[in-house]
């Protein structure tokens, strides 16, 4: 479980996240959501300790992770998939899945061949150079990439981003499907709110880097104003 | 008079032997380059040092290898030690920072050296016969010495091949080099890979001053790799200054270009010769001969 509490990050006098609190629960989706700008990249970047927040705390269980190196954050089971996918195009599909369990002592060639089960395309191109994949492929490969570390908490940052909608979609459903199987805790930064919310249990909506709500999916998917103030979605 | 020992095939053979010693110096850099993007320019001056404190074993009666031995480890820490002392603190900071501050560095090292041993060279023991072999009664111009040489540098090229090809230790430091915030998402200790990066560039540079100190008979002197890493440089910039065989082939080139000009016109045109080469190719492929093209980031 990881739990945020009254976390506040600036970068020089702009402050990107604001008091921002919320519980992320192991086996559940927590979708936050917001539109450019509202913190969300800065609120995982904070999580996985690429930024130093200016005060409050990150805890997974009761381990404080914010005094603690990106480094060892990774190594305490917390992946995170950064924006952009960060897939090495130099590096094949395989070499990208081996630098992703290096620090998993032991022989990791399991985790990865379950990972080509379980991304088919994957398996057949791992000898090629990752700047070949499609766009949804690379989006498989860096999940994956976090997967074969075998982590507790998977951070991921808009990962529909640039993917054709039939592409999201396969995607949001195997994310839905391996956060039951494998007792995930996962926080889902997403502009498409819609997407994210059809797997998401809770949902944060972040505006300005402040929390305007948190609550069910349910409960947010079914706010009209929400929607259109925040969300950016359209009615329906 | 055979083909062998011609004019031509005498240049060619000292251009392999002497385009060795700056592949070896074009290899430190590259790994230095690749893992933060800094161009050592007191990598030569490094070799020297490490050179010298082998020299000094070597006086008090310590034998070729070990003497050898040594200098690998005094370079191996000397690289560590400049990264972590000296280019650390220059990151996030301005580009030129980093070359000031190794330019500095170099100044440095060759005035402590002088201070210690003498402005003057001292000669270098060799561990083989500088006199060329015989091939079919005529001498020619390569001896067991060049073919040492030659030798080690393969050696070294075929084991940082292998380092990053096949070792997990290669993958963590092309991840470093390539996508340092992703490789540390994933649990590499980035800063260490790049220490180690330094650290066998330094280890590289001292066998580089090594086999460089008794070639020809050399010798070692607190100048005396200036020049060979001013080729060795140009020689990595022809090669990409990313790619670990281009150094080795710019090397070569720059090694048979500096021979030839010297034995068909003279070798104090050698240099000219060479930052011509070097020109000619940024003219043409401004990224080097073997880079290749920057891969796409989506």
């Amino acid at each position: 479980m990881i739990t945020v509490t009254d976390l506040s990050v600036s970068y020089g006098a702009v402050q990107a996240v604001k008091n921002v609190s919320f519980a992320a629960e192991p086996g559940t989706i927590t979708a936050v959501l917001g539109a450019n700008g509202a913190g969300k990249t800065t609120l995982l970047r904070t999580i996985s300790g690429l930024v130093r927040p200016t005060g409050g705390s990150v805890r997974l269980g009761d381990r404080e992770l914010t005094t603690m190196s990106v480094e060892d954050i990774t190594m305490s089971g917390i992946a995170h998939v950064p924006e952009g996918r960060g897939v090495i195009a130099e590096f094949t599909v395989d070499e990208n899945l081996r630098l992703g369990a290096l620090w998993r002592k032991g022989d990791n060639r399991p985790a990865i061949e379950s990972m080509y089960e379980l991304f088919p395309p994957l398996a057949s191109r791992r000898k090629q150079h990752a700047s070949n994949l499609s766009g949804g492929e690379r989006q498989m490969l860096a999940l994956a990439r976090s997967l074969v570390a075998r982590p507790t908490v998977l951070l991921l940052d808009e990962p529909s981003l640039g993917l054709a909608p039939l592409v999201t979609q396969g995607l949001m459903a195997t994310v839905r499907d391996l956060t039951l199987r494998d007792e995930l805790t996962v926080i889902l930064v997403e502009q498409n709110a819609r997407g994210a919310l059809s797997i998401a249990k809770h949902a944060v909506v972040l505006y300005l880097g402040s929390v305007v709500v948190s609550d069910t999916a349910e409960a947010v998917s079914a706010d009209k104003d929400l929607r259109h103030y925040y969300l950016g979605m359209a009615e329906q | 008079m055979s083909f062998l020992s011609s004019q031509f095939m005498s240049a060619t053979f000292d251009g392999i032997a002497n385009g060795m010693i700056y592949a070896l110096i074009a290899l430190a850099l590259v790994l230095v380059w690749q893992a933060t993007h800094v161009l050592n320019f007191a990598q030569g001056a490094m070799a020297m040092f490490s050179t010298f404190i082998a020299f000094t074993f070597l006086e008090h009666g310590v034998g070729y290898w070990p003497a050898l031995l040594i200098a690998i480890i005094f370079g191996f820490l000397v690289g560590g030690a400049a990264e972590r002392l000296l280019i650390r603190p220059t990151r996030g900071k301005p580009e030129i920072n980093p070359v000031v501050v190794m330019v500095g560095f170099l100044t440095v090292i060759e005035a402590i050296a002088a201070m210690i041993w003498g402005p003057n060279s001292r000669t270098y023991p060799s561990p083989f016969s500088q006199i060329g072999f015989t091939v079919g009664g005529t001498t020619i111009n390569f001896s067991p010495y060049d073919l040492y040489t030659v030798i080690t540098v393969g050696l070294i090229a075929v084991g940082i091949y292998a380092l990053f090809r096949y070792t997990n230790l290669g993958l963590k430091m092309r991840a470093s080099a390539f996508a340092p915030e992703v490789a540390r998402l994933l649990g590499v200790r980035v800063s260490r890979m790049l220490t180690f990066g330094w650290m066998i560039a330094g280890a590289i540079g001292a066998v580089a001053g090594v086999l460089y100190a008794a070639h020809n008979n050399a010798g070692v002197y607190p100048t005396n790799l200036d020049l060979v890493f001013v080729f060795g440089f140009i020689a990595a910039a022809i090669g990409g200054l990313e790619s670990p065989s281009g150094a080795i082939i710019g090397g070569l080139i720059i090694g048979l270009v500096g021979d030839y000009v010297s034995s068909y016109y003279s070798s104090g045109l050698a240099p000219i010769a060479v930052v011509v080469v070097l020109i000619i190719v940024l003219m043409i492929r401004p990224q080097g001969i073997f880079a290749r093209p920057a891969a796409r980031r989506v």
